[in-house]
């Protein structure tokens, strides 16, 4: 079984997976971080979002392997300390959250814009979060939370 | 009430926040438990067939595998319970066949539990299952409701012929027909409520234990309401007593209905945890998600309003017929029922209602709530039909709703309920404002130089919360009741924990309860705690659905703090050398009347725990509970605005703008009731628009994953316009009503009215649900001929 | 890559970036021994300007197409496509390579291979559009045989026109219109189950005139097209026509 050392929320990790185990697997049964949710098998729903080398992707949808060697930031990584990380805060702000299942990949997927574009318009926020699904705030806050998250931002986190 | 910074009617914002955004939320499948093994459930691929042998062996025999279950034995142990008897019209009791854990004799829908397997991982579960042989004979099956109901259709139970389950009524139907008779225009209307499937983002899970030591069994399940999980599990199914049995519900992501019900894997996880010794831990996956969490809707309907010259309706008589699934959920056979058919009404003076309603079990996964459960499917076919009403009477939309419109209260409904207070046409009136409806024609007119078609929709609605009271809804077959409780213990050092028996979801209880709390003892947000969802914590509880959690939970709370200030004024009053009666309680001081001597809670709330100095004969400690059985249904009301532009060469539907103008009684934090809102009417837009759950005729579900079951994302929907317009309930302290459900039921009838407004100039007259892009491009096709 | 290459061949499966073969092996619809990476083999992650084409590497994610200074300027409907193939994350993960090599009849990109004529290159051959989509999830590659690169004659004009599936997102009907000299070409996709096709009916009409009317009154048989819940083969038959309309428009 193939051995792997990632750095995940700054922290060096390795473990023994199989080649098969995923990398949200790794993260919520090696390492014991259940931030990460598993929400679909069909890489739709985004609940499982993880940022591997500073973008976004779905932990569901790649295997630990193919993180081997990279940097990962799960939802427990991206506070600094006590200090909320201002996309955090402005999901708390706006009430971009509910039953709080869907929301590190919602946040998580969210951050990856910001980075790319640190004013997005409402238009382009729906249209980015087309891989998260939330089924109860109707992205109403969601929306307004990336945006004032992205400001927040400053355009690089 | 003081209204402050973290008070009643304050947005404070939430408690449970940080921990959500930080990924330590707490979610069944995140608990493991020293030594757990891993189940997984083998579930039916047809949909009816007879069992004979399940041939375990080979499975037995995998790597990893510790034990496997299957029907035969569990057998002897109790079915799945459900919580209602309904009667028929001819005073018979509904059909209640037996629904074993584990299928014995016969599976009768994709997805129906037939053996568990235990391993030492999941994988190991999941690949010895592959190993169970079952031998069956596959049974023609029915998947639908004109299937059910077809002459010589294949049975699903021998002891349900023609598989009705019970043909039940409401209202007068002599009345009825007499309006009928006496009216200037009849006008019909048919409507199919599209099932739909509740997809909660955290797919069920549940892990159990049983301590030898103790006797004692712990299930930790995603469920919306765990002491009534406790009740069915224990009482019915196991046979456990209460204090053997905890049930712990923590963080849940999403119920929507579908995590009420007592599930078999729950009783299949308890029981072999108990075979085993050892916990065991289920996590359903997607796929089996869509095949084993209750559906809900799926009704089909015909209906008539009968009307006088001028638009005032006379009497409204509706047939329908609905899809109970293969076995009866917990709250099926309400749902059609108690939460419908008294819906019928609206908020219109309509004097004679009639509503029948035949139920059929088929061979598809249990039909339950759903948000809104029975109260969408009656406005829907409502609003649907005053807008058809208006139409063919040539009679502008809103005046029609106006003209019928319920201005005295109490108003006492043909159809059981009375309605204690509401201002319909102020939510109206609020609604036509904030959407702007008067300047729609320049908007149409704009869409349509762009090649659009553009249309506007409304619909006027009330809904029955918190349903009520015990004593009525046991005499209409509720096997519950469903009052709620609330503990309030104020610690020495004036901290307070609540406890309260609904369970918070995504609702924010842990704010909103706090807010109420804090508010009336006057101390500080940050010192109040709210528990929910262990039963080993909570005295008792029904939990939460059905808009029930503030109108009925809350007072419980608002009751038990009422306690608390009772008795901490005779711990002043003898602290303070006054009589009882002339001690205040305000912002967190038992004050002597008219005097400035006082003592804080805390002071007060350290002596009841330290009574050195104490009034003779009180006990100490400051802990109160209460319980709250509510005296009627709580009857919150709006007025949903739906904007639509049609591309008539695709027919997709762009939802343009929403507004919603509710009155949902007291609202305690506006953030979280706008919340609510915009969630529900998400909901009710994907029935509308997105959702639909599609069958084959073989019963297998076409609709079975993300790749075909459309959910709303956020592209799909609009910003929405929220507006409140309030009247308090009457009945309750607090003189809230309920926000959870308002979008789901408000919602679908103004999308359709808009999509349906929006085609009439190309002669298309009606719509079904979804009204997909597909659909939507054949009403134009058959219209153009 | 000869490495990789030398460990491809009996039950072992090539990944890129994994968007496509991991559903299909949580589905269990794929059981590879073993699977063998590409991300650790430099240079296939580049994109080149080769004046009358474009070559991006096999390893190019659709994010890095989307936002690739080169496609942008030289064959933006390209760009524009690859923005629009599944969501972000599967933008982020998935590769250009991974998608040609899977030929899902509903991907995006076999539409923008066949109607630009692209190349596609492999670590021993290279195959054009033309020959390389074979029907669903058909292509002549060989078992141990690596994509390394696509290559893009720039065209004229071009644009991609999708109508997708509401629930997956997958094209329903994608048609991309590309005009190259004399020559234009109409490929579909999403809409045949054996996966894309061309349209030689609406190519020659565009041919003779450049114009959404040239091709407005002109259908495709709904006869071997694909029927699902979100679209019937009807449905689909009028969305080809409405979607290659939106493209020759799109194409300015």
């Amino acid at each position: 079984m193939p051995t792997v050392t990632m750095t995940v929320n700054g922290m060096q990790r390795s473990g023994t997976v199989e080649s098969r185990t995923l990398l949200v697997e790794f993260l919520r049964e090696h390492l014991g971080l259940t931030g990460t949710h598993v929400g679909c098998d069909t890489s739709q729903c985004g609940a499982c979002v993880v940022h591997v080398s500073g973008t976004s992707v779905k932990s569901c949808t790649c295997l630990a392997v193919q993180a081997d060697g990279a940097d990962v930031t799960t939802i427990e990584g991206l506070a600094n300390g006590t200090d909320l990380h201002p996309m955090q805060e402005a999901f708390r702000e706006h009430h971009g959250l509910q039953c709080g299942f869907c929301t590190p990949g919602m946040v998580l997927s969210a951050v990856d814009l910001a980075n790319r574009n640190s004013n997005p318009s409402e238009h382009e926020v729906r249209e980015w979060l087309e891989g998260n699904l939330c089924r109860c705030t109707g992205y109403h806050n969601i929306v307004k939370a990336v945006q004032a998250g992205a400001q927040a931002m400053g355009g690089g986190s | 009430m003081s209204g402050n910074g973290t008070g009643i009617g304050a947005s404070v914002k939430r408690k449970e926040d940080t921990r959500f955004l930080t990924g330590r939320g707490r979610y069944t499948d995140d608990i493991n438990l020293p030594g757990q093994l891993y189940g997984y459930i083998l579930r039916s691929g047809m949909a009816h067939a007879k069992i004979g042998t399940v041939h375990t062996d080979a499975a037995k025999a995998a790597p990893g595998v510790h034990a496997v279950f299957a029907g035969k034995d569990m057998e002897g142990v109790g079915g799945i319970p459900t919580g209602w008897l309904i009667h028929s019209k001819d005073g018979s009791p509904m059909v209640e066949p037996p629904h074993p854990a584990l299928a014995l004799g016969k599976v009768r829908y994709v997805g129906d539990c037939v053996a568990i397997v235990v391993a030492e991982t999941a994988d190991q579960a999941r690949a010895a299952a592959n190993l169970i042989d079952v031998e069956r004979e596959e049974l023609p099956a029915v998947a639908s409701i004109k299937a059910a109901e077809a002459d010589g259709a294949p049975q699903v139970f021998d002891e349900a012929p023609g598989n009705v389950c019970y043909d039940w009524e409401v209202g007068d139907k002599a009345a009825t027909d007499a309006a009928f008779e006496a009216a200037d225009h009849v006008v019909s209307i048919d409507v199919v409520n599209n099932r739909l499937i509740p997809n909660a983002i955290e797919p069920r899970a549940a892990i159990a234990n049983y301590d030898p030591a103790t006797g004692e069994y712990t299930l930790y399940t995603t469920s919306q309401n765990p002491h009534l999980t406790r009740l069915l599990l224990g009482a019915f199914v196991l046979g456990l007593p209460e204090h053997k049995l905890r049930i712990v519900a923590p963080d849940v992501g999403g119920g929507f209905g579908s995590k009420i019900p007592h599930y078999a894997e729950e009783a299949i996880l308890t029981w072999t945890a108990g075979q085993l010794g050892r916990p065991v831990k289920w996590t359903c996956d997607r796929i089996d998600a869509f095949k084993s969490d209750t559906h809900g809707r799926d009704h089909i309907s015909t209906a008539r309003l009968a009307l006088d010259a001028d638009g005032k309706f006379l009497g409204l008589h509706v047939s329908t017929k609905c899809n109970l699934g293969a076995y009866l959920s917990t709250f099926a056979t309400c749902v059609p029922t108690y939460l419908y058919g008294i819906l019928f009404a609206g908020p219109y003076t309509t004097p004679a209602v009639y509503c029948e309603v035949k139920s059929f079990f088929t061979n598809t996964v249990p039909v339950d709530a759903l948000r809104g459960a029975g109260r969408p499917e009656a406005t829907y076919l409502l609003e649907r039909l005053v807008d058809k009403a208006a139409s063919e009477l040539g009679m502008d939309r809103v005046e029609i709703r106006r003209q019928n419109f319920i201005r005295e209260f109490p108003y006492q409904t043909p159809v059981a309920l009375q309605y204690d207070q509401g201002d319909y046409d102020a939510t109206l009136d609020l609604a036509l404002e904030a959407s702007d409806w008067d300047g729609f024609e320049a908007r149409r007119a704009e869409s349509a130089a762009r090649g659009k078609l553009r249309g506007i929709g409304i619909s006027t609605f009330i809904e029955a919360c918190g349903i009520a009271p015990s004593a009525v809804v046991g005499s209409l077959g509720a096997r519950a009741g469903l009052y709620e409780s609330g503990s309030v213990r104020v610690h020495p050092t004036g901290s307070v924990s609540v406890f309260t028996g609904t369970h918070s979801h995504g609702q924010g209880h842990e704010t909103t309860f706090a807010q109420i709390v804090s508010d009336m003892l006057g101390v500080d947000f940050d010192a109040v705690d709210v528990v929910h969802g262990d039963s080993a914590k909570i005295p008792f509880g029904m939990g939460t659905y059905g808009s029930r959690s503030l109108a009925v939970g809350g007072t419980a709370i608002y009751l038990a703090v009422e306690k608390v200030i009772e008795k901490g004024k005779k711990i002043a009053a003898h602290l303070l050398e006054a009589s009882v009666e002339d001690i205040e309680f305000e912002n967190g001081s038992f004050t002597v009347a008219g005097t400035d001597r006082s003592k804080s809670l805390g002071e007060v709330a350290l002596t009841a725990y330290v009574p050195h100095n104490y009034p003779e004969g009180l006990e100490p400690g400051l802990e109160e509970t209460a319980f709250y059985d509510p005296l009627n249904f709580t009857f919150p009301a709006g007025t949903h605005v739906a904007e639509v532009e049609v591309d008539p060469e695709t027919g997709e539907v762009d939802l343009v703008a929403v507004t919603g103008s509710d009155d949902v009684g007291r609202i305690i934090n506006p953030m979280i009731v706008a919340g609510q809102l915009h969630g529900g009417l998400a909901h009710g837009i994907g029935q509308a628009l997105m959702e639909e759950c599609v069958y084959q005729d073989d019963g297998q579900l076409e609709t079975g994953s993300y790749m075909n079951y459309t959910m709303p994302r956020a592209a799909d929907l609009p910003s929405f316009s929220i507006n409140h317009n309030t009247t308090l309930c009457t009945h309750n302290p607090l003189g809230a009503k309920g926000v959870g459900e308002v979008g789901s039921i408000g919602v679908p009838p103004a999308v359709i009215n808009a999509v349906i407004d929006a085609l009439r100039p190309l002669g298309v007259h009606d719509m079904s649900m979804p009204a997909t892009s597909q659909r939507v491009w054949q009403a134009i096709q058959q219209a153009q001929g | 890559m000869d490495e990789a290459v030398a460990a491809l061949g009996g039950g072992a499966k090539l990944i890129a970036g994994g968007q496509s073969l991991l559903p299909v092996m949580k589905l269990n619809l794929a059981a590879p021994t073993d699977l063998v990476s590409l991300a650790g083999v430099p240079g296939l992650a580049d994109i080149a300007d080769g004046g009358d084409s474009v070559t991006v590497g096999a390893m190019c994610t659709h994010t890095q197409v989307a936002g690739s200074g080169i496609v942008q300027a030289r064959i933006p409907a390209l760009a524009a496509m690859a923005d629009g193939i599944g969501d972000a994350q599967v933008r982020n993960a998935g590769t250009i390579g991974g998608s040609v090599a899977h030929n899902d009849p509903a991907a995006d990109y076999p539409a923008a291979c066949v109607a630009l004529g692209a190349t596609i290159v492999t670590d021993r051959r290279e195959i054009h559009a033309d020959h390389f989509f074979q029907g669903m999830f058909m292509t002549p590659l060989e078992d141990d045989e690596v994509i390394t690169a696509v290559r893009f004659p720039v065209p004229e004009r071009a644009a991609y026109a999708k109508f997708a599936n509401p629930a997956s997102k997958y094209a329903v009907a994608g048609v991309m219109v590309a005009k190259r000299g004399t020559g234009v070409r109409v490929a579909v996709t999403g809409a045949s189950g054996d996966g894309v096709f061309r349209v030689t009916e609406m190519e020659e009409a565009l041919e003779d005139s450049f114009s959404a009317e040239a091709v407005a009154g002109i259908g495709v048989s709904s006869h071997e097209l694909l029927s699902d819940t979100a679209a019937n083969a009807e449905y689909r038959a009028h969305l080809v026509t409405v979607m290659a309309k939106r493209a020759v428009e799109a194409c300015g």
